[in-house]
């Protein structure tokens, strides 16, 4: 098939940045939408441009680098899948495609495609974490967790950490991210000691890094490709407002 | 090359403890002085720097992602053995132990795989300390399953994403240092060169990947925890960053390669498509718990898999070898699945194809627990191939996927650099030959928590220097150096993309270093390489500036040093005249057509040490010694 693609190119965070037409010519139906731009980007070095930044790594949908915009949807339009697991069976020939970064205050664009997310990391270093010095760890059955609190910490610890809820978002807010971790932690008995220091430390480090306030939207929901439920932000809610007033009592 | 192994003395099981009180220490007071550089945030480097950075060094952490963890640990799917026996089913260190020299063939080190199994239980208990949500049963106790290669069920998992559940612990532990301002992070770096001074190795030259800067990094000792090199292949199971150009820069500066032929070629993945391939799926091994993987019994059989009734179906693994059946280790399901494939079993349309098949599970457990235990990987299978493996079989094929190989390291991690430390995939560690499947977890863990951040104290204690100036000679040569390749990569504007000699080199590669390998295959690819290394010099383009993130100057930097190490791996596989493990010569083999070891000639690590840009590799050796494990022909019939 042949495909028409609009593609976000911006040479670097000063630039404005514009949308550049590309034709995508004989694309098979089996390639992934990333295996798609390579060939693009092939034909473009072979005619001494420069190709399309895009980051990706993984191409199995689990280290979370890959995210794009595609026709409007971070992560294009399958449900629950990253971009780099879109495939192109997806589309017809003649289908226009657009392509953006993801556009957020929070994730300043670095080139075309390429956006800089470390503001993720720095609310992870907020307080994302359980303090557990290496070696100081009690036998690994000594505390039994229910079954139920586990699995329910590891749909919350599957977030991998891409942006799409943020990208998804119309405020550009990291509520999802954020309270998947929050979460993940503090269902655990293990979490328990830090709960309250975590749930305030991870949503002040939020605030300071330019994301949005949440109002339920819930678009970051549809577009999480890990399916990670707002659920979790009504958790956060719930343990930021008694960490809180138990911070002021 | 001197090649102390500095096993310590004494019985297996006292080793480790009594080479822990040997050790000099560093006073808790002056650690803080001393500056550790650790390359890789996966698994080894992320524990490892958290770790060091919690017994009180000074730790800068470099990356090139954009987050630690991004590291490629992350898509480790199966699980971590650990010697738990918490299934009460005969396990125990020491079968650990015995299970993994044995599945290595006999090419690895009895005394640091005893270690290893010793801590396999220490990382459990502080992978759940900081929250990582492993599988647990309705009791709230831990879970278990059993993978390729054991008899027992020790493998602890996190639904298929056990890799990704084990990083984001370590790198949770990093990111609390990392807030503390005990460890500087420094990520969009990739290392292009070590610094030594005085033949010790005292920094790296890195090159920030957004603003093109080139810049020296000094410190007391350097840690690479930067992977393995399946990439060489072009198609593997890494992720497309995974490359050798640390540990191979590292290598040309005078540390040993060791064993760079020993690969793992993954028996489950998911079969090349077409010629736009970017990489290969790996489906966890865990799947063959519970599928059956056959081919039809009549070759060209074109009928769907639904259509072909039991008696037209050969369980070729369950045939061959009825103890293990389908759980035999990944070398050995690897290679008859290439069999059945060369004698014209194969299928799908490219005919390399075997069928995994869940249909006889599915019936006994139910849809909903083949779910629950492999859904995700279903969905992944269905998304990539469009076909719904709880309606059909699976079909599979092996890939490239970890290497055995690397930077040599003796009993401290340390390579032949004094100073400088090679944790996890990167060093040719305690799998020898042949990994067995929930190991490699183990072993990035075990160095990055456990090893390294003691036995780095015992060098820093008897060798840490004098700061070394920015401007130091050394500092400023090996800085000068990385420029003027990064120029020369930038000048170079033929008509041969850079993804294109990769491609070549991959093939090549796969073709004669592959799964099967015959002295001519290898003589070939010995002759191709350097000409397809002169032509990339020669003939390749690389669009775009220095000063700017360069997806293109990035990839051929890496490719050029794969250009490299193709060609040693080669090399080492020729010299080695026998079959173990992942390393099979045609010419090496039982006439059931098993793996022949050659016990005599090989029970070494060959260790190859760099001589320049037109001088061959020299070879060295460290003899192997079983003391233990008496070495046998495998059998898992």
């Amino acid at each position: 098939m042949n495909l028409t693609l609009h593609v976000w190119r911006q040479a670097s965070p000063d630039d404005r940045g514009r949308f550049v037409t590309y034709e995508a010519l004989d694309v098979e139906a089996h390639m992934s939408f990333l295996e798609m731009l390579d060939v693009v980007n092939e034909g473009l070095e072979e005619r001494g441009e420069e190709p399309i930044a895009f980051d990706h790594d993984c191409r199995e949908g689990i280290c979370g680098t890959c995210g794009m915009v595609v026709n409007g949807r971070p992560h294009g339009p399958w449900k629950r899948t990253t971009v780099c697991q879109l495939h192109m069976r997806e589309y017809r020939d003649g289908d226009d495609i657009w392509i953006e970064p993801w556009r957020a205050a929070g994730f300043p664009v670095i080139r075309d495609l390429v956006v800089d997310r470390t503001s993720l990391d720095r609310i992870v270093a907020a307080g994302g974490f359980i303090s557990a010095r290496t070696g100081s760890a009690p036998d690994a059955n000594a505390i039994p967790v229910p079954k139920a609190h586990a699995e329910r910490a590891m749909d919350a610890a599957s977030c991998i950490g891409c942006g799409a809820c943020v990208a998804a978002c119309p405020n550009a807010s990291a509520m999802l991210f954020t309270s998947a971790k929050v979460a993940h932690l503090n269902l655990l008995p293990q979490g328990r000691p830090e709960k309250a220091m975590r749930v305030i430390d991870m949503v002040l480090q939020m605030e300071a890094e330019n994301f949005g306030s949440c109002t339920n939207h819930g678009a970051c929901e549809t577009a999480c490709p890990k399916d990670i439920s707002v659920d979790f932000i009504a958790l956060l809610n719930r343990d930021y407002l008694s960490a809180a007033v138990g911070r002021s009592g | 090359m001197k090649l102390d192994s500095r096993i310590p003395s004494g019985p297996i099981a006292q080793k480790w403890d009594q080479h822990k009180f040997e050790m000099k220490l560093v006073n808790p007071a002056n650690k803080r002085k001393h500056h550790v550089i650790v390359v890789g945030s996966g698994l080894a480097g992320a524990s490892a720097a958290a770790t060091l950075a919690e017994l009180g060094y000074a730790v800068t952490c470099f990356t090139y992602h954009d987050s630690p963890r991004r590291a490629h640990s992350i898509a480790a799917q199966g699980g971590i053995n650990a010697a738990k026996n918490y299934q009460g089913d005969g396990d125990s260190i020491y079968r650990l132990f015995y299970d993994t020299v044995k599945g290595g063939d006999f090419r690895s080190r009895e005394a640091n795989v005893y270690r290893l199994a010793q801590l396999s239980v220490n990382i459990i208990d502080q992978a759940v300390a900081q929250g990582v949500p492993f599988a647990r049963e309705y009791g709230g106790m831990l879970a278990n399953r059993s993978f390729g290669g054991a008899q027992v069920s020790r493998t602890f998992y996190a639904r298929g994403q056990t890799g990704q559940q084990l990083l984001l612990g370590a790198y949770q532990a990093l990111m609390k240092q990392v807030g503390s301002g005990a460890v500087r992070l420094r990520p969009m770096k990739e290392m292009h060169d070590l610094i030594l001074v005085d033949g010790h190795a005292r920094g790296i030259v890195t090159r920030d990947l957004i603003s093109g800067e080139i810049e020296s990094w000094t410190a007391d000792a350097v840690v690479l925890g930067t992977g393995g090199y399946s990439n060489v292949f072009y198609l593997s199971t890494n992720a497309m960053k995974c490359n050798v150009t640390a540990a191979w820069r590292a290598h040309k500066r005078g540390a040993g390669f060791a064993n760079p032929c020993f690969t793992q070629i993954h028996p489950t993945c998911i079969p090349v498509s077409g010629e736009y391939q970017s990489k290969l799926t790996l489906m966890s091994e865990s799947l063959r718990n519970d599928g059956r993987i056959w081919v039809p019994r009549n070759a060209g059989d074109g009928r769907a898999p639904n259509e072909i009734s039991a008696a037209d179906r050969d369980y070729y693994l369950e045939r061959m070898y009825p103890s293990f059946g389908n759980l035999v280790p990944r070398d050995l399901a690897s290679r008859r699945a290439k069999d059945m494939c060369d004698d014209g079993y194969g299928v799908g349309s490219s005919g390399r194809g075997v069928y995994l098949d869940f249909a006889d599970a599915i019936e006994r457990l139910g849809e909903e627990a083949i779910r629950e235990r492999y859904g995700n990987l279903f969905e992944m299978y269905e998304r990539i191939t469009g076909e719904n493996p709880y309606g059909q079989p699976m079909r599979i094929y092996p890939a490239p996927h970890y290497t055995m190989g690397g930077l040599w390291v003796d009993y401290n991690l340390m390579s032949t650099i004094p100073g400088l430390h090679v944790i996890g995939e990167a060093n040719f560690s305690d799998h020898g030959a042949n990994r067995l499947g929930a190991s490699a977890l183990m072993q990035g863990l075990a160095d990055g928590y456990f090893i390294l951040p003691y036995t780095i104290g015992d060098y820093i204690a008897r060798h840490a220097g004098d700061p070394i100036a920015p401007d130091h000679p050394d500092v400023a040569g090996t800085v000068e150096g990385v420029k003027s390749r990064t120029a020369r990569l930038l000048a170079m504007d033929g008509n041969r993309t850079v993804e294109s000699v990769h491609r070549e080199l991959g093939r090549l590669m796969w073709d004669n270093c592959g799964m099967a390998r015959t002295a001519t295959g290898l003589r070939t690819a010995l002759e191709r390489i350097p000409t397809l290394r002169e032509e990339f010099w020669e003939d390749a383009k690389v669009v775009g500036g220095g000063g700017t993130l360069n997806q293109v100057l990035e990839r051929a930097a890496r490719v050029a040093d794969f250009l490299e190490l193709g060609e040693l791996m080669c090399r080492d596989a020729l010299a080695r005249e026998e079959s173990c493990g992942g390393h099979f010569r045609e010419e090496h083999q039982t006439p059931e057509g098993e793996a022949k070891r050659n016990d005599d000639g090989f029970s070494h690590a060959s260790v190859w040490g760099y001589t320049g840009e037109d001088s061959a590799p020299v070879e060295h050796r460290e003899p192997l010694e079983f003391e233990y494990v008496t070495p046998s022909q495998r059998s898992y019939k």
